[in-house]
């Protein structure tokens, strides 16, 4: 009977040892992936009661918590009088809908639980401290940001800047907005009742529309064509282009026609200076037939279309159809068909070619700090592609100058100053009003910001939409904010 | 001379009630020590009750080990330090736990539960006595044998007692428990000791005739049908009366023990193999005929796929706790359900971690192994056996509980031995420890008279001869 008692007793050993090896795979192995779920309620909670770092726009928190005595222990909070312009990049950070921008993309830092915070952590549990996040502080211009803000006031729109030089996101507003403290809330019945209602406004104040919706970029895309035809070798700035009042499109019966329904400047050929100028489609819409799907695809990715930018706020990627027929070539070269993209793709196009043609990666988190100042990281500026080489951006400088100082572009003018600029203005439907666009850059011969005003819905007749008459002088009021300081 | 009363020496094990003493001083210090270190956490001082806490579980460790100075002696002396161990952490993680439980009661609108912690430490006296009315009572564990059929039928009895309508209750699903006077009681935790009386009883009896009668088959020497009669409707009763129930652990254990007696009584591996084949065949024939064994197996094999679903919950309780646990008192255990009694594995598991629950594991390890070092060591069969049976209840019962609450294999509610909430299973345990204290008192006491042979005597023996 012995021999069996121990086999027994063997058995029961081999019992307890599948426990404990079960147990370690759970909670040493299978942990990370069983507290990076959604609804695990524990490490919400907890994640919900740390002392979560502040998002700085300079000096300012644009997001901060402070002590609450509820049992989250603290309160996130979002500068009432700024809250809802800064929306859009801070996102929000609520216990029952989870975190959108920076709180999403920064949350590991902010609540500290970063691996390149663990020896802060190490400090504040040996020194019985409650655990404090990292400070993420923006490369956004609280000046450009609130002039953006002003006038796209009452628009539904976006505007997005960028320090041409570095890629610094200075602006990135979109409107309308909503209050990201009505989602942070520790009340989870009112939060849920803002959620539903924001989810249900028509004008979805939650859509990030400077960098998540793709639009037709319209006439802001024939810098696109101009930098690929310059590029190619076969024009320059003073290159006669074929510019009837129509232009006939091949393999069909229609045509495209200029905005006025006249030629451009007077004659059926003009310069590519003129054509750039009045913003004369036939005159892009011959060059896209000219130089092919191919040629535009390829200067279009060069500036960043196809792939997805600002991976701390998630934009969405710029599109150039993929395999357009002539006369859908035609109508991409002018920012039509299917060409979309966001306004930060479009202040790339111009940043760009402010920057000799060098298209810097847009960044928007400047720097991470601990509670005690040191640094965490650091962002340094990055290019992402010689869209153009100098020599074109130069020429295409000199033409967006030109656009300003004597063509569509004159509302976005400065005294003083050389603004390079291009309007737009696209359909989509013709139930829907058109998209206006302005994007440009100042000073043109030293540029210190290139930005880029998409207005989806101003509320005014349909015919007064005009890139340069709407959008220019917002672009324009952005500009100022950052020359003057 | 000289070699016979060295030998005598030699073979004379000693009480170690000393080792014993010391080894509860360690276990009340742990379990004052956890009561102290989740005042401290929750409420930011000692708390107030530590002093009376203390005391009472010292003065029932100390009877207990009286008792045992006195009535046994030579007793096994790891088994009530590890019983009193668990007792006292389960004692202070439902004291924990139960505030946040009645938080969560009342946040959800409803009236909360009296505190369970005083019951807790109630049913642990009740335990208490029942341990030394056994060390007192039964002086020979053998005795218990002429209780043979008794024990069977009480067993029966017990287990049938839920289905009584007016008696029984439905809790959870599992008809398993009983009302009277107020009270709930679970019979099945006493039916399962009563069971174990009655199979090794019958088997010293039948041991023989299972061996070596009937006819072979397959490599088995199959035994005659009357020989294997009733112990096989004893198992086929339970088996059937625990299906009715929705005990699904319970039944497992009850089967279980069963095959591992038969085994040890006739020494042959066959009965393990049918017994296998047996159970993986009901186990399928349960899974696809009754809905809620389906359930758990799918509950098992995909636990998130209910949205907020016990195990799911209890899992990611203790993913929490990871290796070294959020501490006492600083988790959130009682966001799972049922976490003061079947999860309250998962309770110790997300406060003290992968660390606090390896050492519960081996502390019920350590009980299991002491057990059936008493059944080795016992002189008797019928005390093997019974050793051997309560000794690997707790192995299967531990098992299948930690097991399910940490994902190996699908959750059956039973309760973790000595530390879940709910007083028939605690009374039965401290039962159970003092039977298997008992039997190795028997086991560990010399055979000769302990006093030292005199030369007289051995004259005598020299004469005789």
């Amino acid at each position: 009977m012995n021999s069996a008692i121990r086999r027994l007793a063997v058995a029961a050993i081999i019992l307890m040892l599948a426990l404990m090896a079960n147990s370690t795979y759970l909670q040493a192995f299978r942990a990370g992936e069983l507290n990076g779920r959604n609804d695990n309620r524990r490490v919400r909670d907890s994640q919900f009661s740390v002392n979560r770092g502040p998002i700085l726009v300079g000096s300012t928190p644009v997001a901060k918590s402070a002590e609450s005595n509820d049992r989250f222990v603290y309160q996130r909070t979002y500068p009432p009088n700024i809250a809802k312009i800064y929306a859009p990049v801070t996102g929000f950070y609520s216990y029952l809908f989870g975190r959108a921008g920076i709180e999403l993309s920064q949350n590991s830092e902010l609540n500290g639980s970063d691996p390149s915070l663990a020896f802060r952590r190490v400090v504040d549990v040996i020194t019985d401290r409650r655990q404090q996040g990292a400070s993420v502080s923006l490369t956004l211009n609280a000046a450009a940001q609130q002039a953006a803000y002003r006038g796209l006031a009452g628009k539904k729109g976006a505007v997005v800047a960028i320090e041409p030089k570095t890629g610094k996101v200075l602006a990135l507003v979109s409107l309308p907005t909503y209050d990201p403290n009505e989602l942070a809330g520790h009340d989870l019945t009112k939060v849920g009742a803002s959620w539903k209602a924001l989810n249900a406004d028509k004008d979805r104040p939650m859509s990030n529309r400077a960098i998540k919706e793709l639009y037709p970029p319209g006439s802001t895309f024939k810098l696109v064509t101009a930098a690929a035809a310059l590029s190619s070798g076969k024009y320059n700035p003073q290159t006669q282009v074929r510019s009837p009042a129509e232009l006939d499109l091949p393999q069909t019966t229609v045509k495209l026609p200029n905005e006025n329904g006249r030629n451009c400047g007077g004659s059926d050929n003009a310069t590519l200076t003129v054509a750039l100028r009045n913003s004369c489609n036939t005159a892009f819409g011959s060059i896209g037939l000219d130089l092919g799907a191919e040629a535009l695809r390829d200067q279009a990715e060069k500036f960043g279309f196809g792939e997805r930018q600002l991976p701390e706020l998630g934009a969405a990627a710029s599109q150039f159809p993929a395999d357009p027929n002539a006369p859908q070539t035609a109508q991409s070269a002018i920012g039509q068909f299917d060409v979309r993209a966001t306004p930060l793709q479009m202040a790339m196009v111009a940043a760009g070619i402010a920057n000799g043609g060098d298209v810097m990666k847009p960044y928007i988190v400047q720097n991470i700090k601990t509670v005690d100042l040191k640094t965490v990281s650091e962002t340094k500026p990055e290019s992402l592609h010689q869209a153009v080489s100098p020599e074109v951006a130069a020429q295409l400088t000199a033409m967006m100058v030109d656009v300003v100082k004597n063509g569509t572009g004159k509302p976005g003018q400065i005294s003083g100053i050389d603004v390079a600029g291009k309007t737009g203005t696209a359909q989509t439907s013709p139930d829907k009003p058109p998209f206006a666009w302005f994007t440009a850059f100042a000073p043109a011969n030293d540029p210190k910001i290139a930005v880029a005003v998409m207005i989806e819905d101003a509320n005014v007749p349909r015919n007064d939409i005009a890139g340069g008459a709407l959008a220019a002088p917002i672009a324009k009021a952005v500009m100022e904010a950052v020359l003057n300081q | 001379m000289s070699i016979a009363s060295t030998s005598v020496i030699q073979i004379m094990p000693r009480t170690r009630r000393g080792v014993e003493l010391m080894l509860l001083i360690v276990a009340i210090g742990v379990s004052v020590g956890a009561y102290v270190n989740i005042g401290i956490t929750v409420q930011d001082k000692v708390p107030a009750s530590t002093g009376y806490y203390a005391a009472g579980i010292g003065l029932l460790a100390l009877i207990a080990h009286l008792a045992l100075r006195y009535r046994a002696p030579y007793a096994d002396p790891v088994l009530l330090p590890c019983a009193v161990l668990l007792n006292g952490l389960g004692v202070a993680m439902i004291q924990r736990l139960d505030p946040g439980i009645r938080a969560i009661a009342v946040a959800a609108g409803r009236t909360p539960k009296s505190p369970a912690a005083p019951q807790q430490i109630t049913w642990t006296a009740v335990g208490v006595v029942l341990f030394l009315a056994v060390i007192l009572v039964i002086r020979d564990h053998r005795r218990l044998q002429a209780l043979t059929y008794t024990a069977g039928l009480a067993g029966l009895l017990l287990l049938v007692l839920p289905l009584i309508p007016g008696l029984g209750v439905n809790i959870n699903g599992a008809r398993i428990w009983i009302r009277l006077a107020g009270m709930s009681f679970q019979p099945g935790e006493f039916a399962k000791l009563c069971l174990v009386v009655f199979f090794a009883g019958y088997l010293v009896v039948k041991r023989d005739v299972l061996t070596l009668a009937g006819h072979r088959f397959l490599g088995l020497d199959l035994p005659r049908a009357r020989d294997l009669g009733p112990i096989g409707i004893a198992w086929l009763v339970s088996l059937g009366v625990l299906v009715f129930e929705n005990d699904l652990g319970s039944s497992l254990l009850f089967f279980g023990l069963f095959l591992f007696l038969l085994y040890v009584a006739t020494e042959r591996a066959g009965w393990l193999i049918i017994g296998g084949l047996l159970f993986v065949g009901g186990a399928y024939f349960a899974y696809s005929t009754i809905g809620h064994v389906h359930k758990r197996i799918t509950d098992w094999l995909d636990p998130f796929s209910i949205d907020q679903g016990q195990i799911a919950v209890g899992l990611m309780g203790q993913g929490w706790g990871g290796a070294l646990g959020r501490g006492l008192g600083q988790g959130r255990p009682e966001l799972t359900a049922y976490s003061q009694s079947d999860m309250i594995i998962s309770s110790f598991a997300e406060e003290l971690g992968l660390t606090g629950l390896v050492a519960i594991i081996l502390i019920y390890t350590l009980i299991i192994e002491r057990g059936l070092r008493t059944a080795l060591g016992c002189r008797d069969i019928f005390g093997k056996l019974v050793a051997t049976g309560l000794a690997m209840s707790f192995a299967l019962q531990v098992f299948v509980i930690i097991g399910g609450v940490t994902g190996l294999i699908p959750l059956t509610g039973l309760a973790t031995p000595f530390m879940a909430l709910g007083g028939t299973s605690l009374v039965a345990n401290w039962a159970i420890i003092a039977l298997l204290l008992r039997i190795s008192d028997q086991a560990r006491r010399p055979q000769t008279p302990a006093a030292p042979v005199s030369d007289e005597t051995i004259a005598m023996a020299v004469q005789k001869q």
